[in-house]
């Protein structure tokens, strides 16, 4: 559905991405994993056209997003949703507000209709009566719950994940990895989700690739990333401070 | 001395990239501004946030120049026996020079710094990005109500500073100083024309323009957490300050 080809972007003279190609299929959950800091949010902004990348395309449907005027890639957009690493909640808005905010600005739908449909997605997240309070009383547990209901408000097709448990503690952890299941699930969903949360990788990816020094080098399903030898996913994977990867 | 012209070339290459990505923003709002659909509500509320919030310092700002104008006014007038002027000279100088002036130093430290530090914020908990994900474009959906308000709002305000100085000028000099009532007012009716009011509206909506652009570019590329927005903050009013009093200067001479 998405395929990233030769994907190169770098910072101010520091490469980040050093051409990235990877191919995201339909109505699964690919997992990228890396370590902190190695460009997987870029990559995830590159997707969505956050960012503009030097070099290289981004395939949707076949088409390259990244040569799109804005009428045309809006009108794609419209068929994405995204959770943020911080969940991006509008702090001027009520929760209700923010889950609601897509169809108020892109349907014609009534007010109640509106209301119905936002209480439908807040309950799937596991919230109940929470539309009227502010995203500052929340918790970040609860935060990123509303933020997965407005990701998915329009039913879109593909949805991004930036780190969707990071910070949480493991209860929680593991409640976010079972919502991601259920809402995927039913919709039969395209998920990709950026993490290096081994635990909800393991749980929820379809397909695992991981991304080392600006490039996907390991790509395959649980089983066989439990099976492969390469010992840097090895040592990511294991979690282990020696090995080919310095931390220093 | 070499390291000295480094430094000024550094800085002037910043500046003119600063103002160039302003202009951008500038032509980038005045292109969604006609463009549909229009929110009407997101421009309210923005008026009401600069506006109507705004009213009560403008007042306060208005009144006590309008009173102090005609008390040194009056000590000056009086050297050569004009103390009936005092009423033109407070109206003249209110409308022309300090009401937009003040207004807009006013709302820029009122609300010039809270818009920079609410895109700030937004920008910097990637709310910006949200938007921009949900096919919102954040120029249209956040600047152009802010500029819109502005220029509406800020000619708003400069008549209320004016009107509120004339009165504050008005007790100073009748009430306190004993000029003859019927002499000020008509001496204020005779010396003041439209023209002179209309020159100061035009200000203040430029000024509203500066106050509202200025803001929303500082806050929209903020950059660095909480540290950052509050240097946008303070980067906005500074500069907002000293452009306006730059403007008004130019605008002064052009239609002076
Ligand atoms: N807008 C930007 N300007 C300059 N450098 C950037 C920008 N965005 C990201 N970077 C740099 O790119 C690198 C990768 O950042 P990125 O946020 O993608 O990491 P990450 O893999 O998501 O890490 P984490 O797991 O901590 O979120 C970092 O070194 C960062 O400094
Ligand atoms: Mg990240």
């Amino acid at each position: 559905m998405i395929e990233i080809i030769e994907l190169k972007k770098s910072f101010n003279g520091k490469v980040v991405l050093d051409g990235v190609d990877l191919t995201i299929e339909r109505g699964r959950i690919t997992v990228i994993i890396g370590r902190s800091g190695e460009g997987k949010s870029v990559l995830l902004k590159h997707i969505i056209g956050l960012l503009r990348p030097d070099s290289g395309r981004i395939l949707f449907e076949g088409k390259d997003i990244t040569k799109m005027n804005e009428e045309e890639f809006h009108e794609i957009l419209k068929r994405f949703g995204m959770l943020f690493q911080g969940a991006a909640l509008f702090d001027s808005m009520t929760v209700g507000e923010n889950v609601g905010f897509p169809l108020m600005e892109h349907t014609d739908l009534p007010h109640e209709k509106i209301g119905k449909i936002v209480a439908e997605k807040l309950r799937r997240v596991g919230l109940v009566g929470v539309e009227d309070m502010m995203p500052a009383e929340l918790s970040g547990g609860m935060k990123k719950r509303v933020g997965l209901a407005r990701a998915i408000v329009m039913d879109p097709e593909i949805v991004l994940f930036d780190e969707p448990t990071t910070g949480l503690d493991p209860i929680m952890s593991d409640s976010i990895a079972d919502l991601i299941l259920e809402t995927q699930r039913a919709l039969e969903t395209t998920y990709v989700v950026i993490t290096h949360d081994i635990k909800l990788t393991y749980k929820i990816a379809d397909t695992i690739a991981m991304l080392h020094k600006g490039k996907i080098i390991e790509k395959g399903t649980v089983e066989e990333m439990k099976q492969n030898t390469n010992p840097v996913l090895r040592q990511f994977l294991e979690g282990r401070a020696e090995g080919p990867i310095k931390v220093f | 001395m070499r390291e000295f012209f480094e430094r000024l070339g550094i800085l002037t290459e910043k500046a003119i990239k600063t103002m160039g990505s302003m202009a951008i923003m500038l032509a980038q709002s005045v292109y969604y501004m006609f463009l549909p659909p229009f929110k009407f509500r997101n421009i309210f509320k923005q008026m009401e946030f600069i506006g109507v919030k705004s009213l009560f310092v403008v007042v306060l700002t208005g009144a006590f120049t309008g009173m102090v104008l005609a008390m040194q006014s009056y000590n000056a007038l009086k050297r050569f026996g004009a103390e009936s002027l005092v009423g033109p000279t407070v109206a003249l100088s209110m409308a022309r020079e300090l009401g937009p002036v003040l207004t807009g130093l006013m709302v820029t430290g009122r609300a010039g710094s809270a818009m920079a530090t609410e895109l700030g914020t937004m920008r910097v908990t990637e709310q910006i990005d949200a938007l921009y994900t949900m096919a919102i474009n954040p120029v249209k959906y956040l600047v152009v109500p802010r500029i819109v308000a502005g220029v509406c709002m800020l000619p708003f305000l400069t008549i209320v500073a004016d009107f509120v100085g004339v009165v504050g000028g008005y007790f100073v000099g009748v009430v306190l100083l004993d000029i003859n009532p019927g002499v000020y007012i008509g001496r204020t009716v005779d010396y003041v024309n439209a023209d002179d009011i209309f020159v100061g509206l035009l200000k203040s909506a430029v000024f509203g323009l500066i106050i509202s652009l200025i803001a929303c570019y500082h806050g929209y590329n903020t950059t660095g957490g909480a540290e950052g927005v509050g240097k946008s903050a303070t980067n906005s009013v500074v500069t907002g300050c000293v452009l306006i009093l730059v403007f008004d200067y130019i605008l002064t001479s052009i239609m002076f």
